[in-house]
């Protein structure tokens, strides 16, 4: 308890609860005074802090979502070009079984060709030389015969 | 107005004894504003302490600041609306904290320790002064607030939706700071009284339970000052959808 408080109390006991008096606008205005400190010193700063704050996390994850879309794009952007790949390397290798198979079949059909024309050839060349020689057989038995028919005929004369 | 006659053999209850204090022609309660200024620089020490250095990672007190700015914001946003609740935030912010820091300190502070020469410090809202105070503050900023807003069309919303309405309007002016003011008061003074006589009666254990519920009303009836200010100023920003 101080001095001054005795000091300042007034001499007539008046009270009870329902005692109005110059405490109610005194009040008042330490209530306003109060609420322009507390908007200078809480209110306002805090305010723009937890505001820029706000700002700040909703920026950030629309970036993040925008770089997330990104990803994403590109993500299917490269299952294209991965797709685009292998179905173009299958076309090779398709491609390159076709030519294989076509060069084998060519070449098949032309060693084919040719055993054949060697054959037929070696066939004709058999059947002349054993053409030819019957013909001289022929001649030679002609020869033979004349020549027995002549010393028959010789003999008996 | 006397002291109520309270007959108690071994309690002294002070009830409606003032420390007056003279100040030209008017007489102040000398306790009522000893106890708010200490309401003031808790809340000034708190708010100061917690705002020193702001950052956007929050740290310590910061965090409890901006618990109290988002708790405030989204009262005030939710009463008077998206458009007009930026203006209000710092009144109705006022109201609630130096409501609510008020009532506790009323009930946590051990104020009986300091003796007075007359009357008893407490929670500056067991006073009637202050609490009409604050309605009469909270009534001035709901009229400022339509009036700035809408100019006269404010007085439209005493014919809304009818015009058998306007009587009704008229009182409700009346009884919103009546209603207001001795809600806070009744509610303080009955707790503090409560908590008061039961410790004299039982000194020990007894009043906790009556401790702990003056606590929680203490708290709720600050959220329902600062709920109902805010409804009335948003009422008053309203505009009809014609």
């Amino acid at each position: 308890m101080t001095s001054w408080l005795l000091l300042a109390e007034a001499g007539a006991p008046e009270g009870g609860l329902f005692d109005l008096d110059a405490t109610l606008p005194l009040m008042a205005v330490q209530i306003v005074i109060l609420t322009f400190i507390l908007n200078a010193l809480f209110f306002r700063p805090v305010g723009r802090v937890v505001e820029e704050r706000e700002d700040y996390i909703s920026t950030s994850r629309a970036e993040a979502k925008q770089k997330l879309a990104q990803v994403e794009r590109l993500e299917t952007e490269l299952k294209e070009q991965l797709k685009e790949a292998r179905l173009h390397t299958q076309k090779l290798i398709l491609d390159a079984e076709q030519e294989s198979d076509s060069l084998y079949r060519d070449a098949l059909a032309t060693a084919t060709a040719e055993s054949n024309a060697s054959r037929e050839q070696a066939r004709r060349e058999i059947d002349s030389q054993r053409e030819s020689a019957m013909t001289q057989l022929q001649g030679d038995a002609d020869q033979l015969g004349d020549l027995i028919v002549d010393r028959l005929l010789a003999a008996t004369k | 107005m006397v002291a109520l006659p309270l007959v108690l053999p071994f309690a002294e209850l002070e009830v409606g004894q003032h420390l007056y204090w003279q100040l030209g022609n008017f007489k102040i309660h000398g306790q009522v504003f000893l106890s708010s200024w200490v309401v003031i620089g808790a809340l000034l020490a708190l708010v100061v302490a917690g705002t020193r250095k702001l950052s956007r990672d929050p740290q310590g007190t910061q965090n409890l600041l901006e618990f109290l700015w988002d708790y405030i914001r989204d009262l005030t946003r939710e009463q008077i609306g998206e458009k007009a609740y930026r203006d209000w935030l710092p009144f109705i912010g006022t109201l609630f904290l130096f409501i609510f820091v008020s009532n506790w300190g009323g009930a946590l502070v051990p104020w009986k320790l300091i003796h007075l020469p007359s009357g008893e410090l407490g929670a500056p809202t067991a006073d009637i002064n202050t609490t009409i105070a604050l309605a009469l503050l909270v009534s001035l900023a709901y009229f400022y607030a339509g009036l700035s807003r809408k100019g006269f069309r404010y007085f439209e919303y005493y014919v809304e939706p009818t015009p058998i309405m306007l009587p009704f309007k008229i009182v409700e002016d009346f009884t919103k700071p009546l209603s207001l003011s001795f809600r806070l008061f009744g509610n303080i003074l009955a707790d503090e009284l409560v908590v008061a006589v039961l410790a004299f009666l039982v000194p020990l254990v007894v009043p906790l339970p009556a401790m702990f519920l003056g606590l929680f009303t203490s708290a709720i009836q600050a959220l329902i000052f600062a709920t109902l200010a805010a409804y009335y100023i948003g009422e008053a920003v309203h505009e009809e959808q014609h």
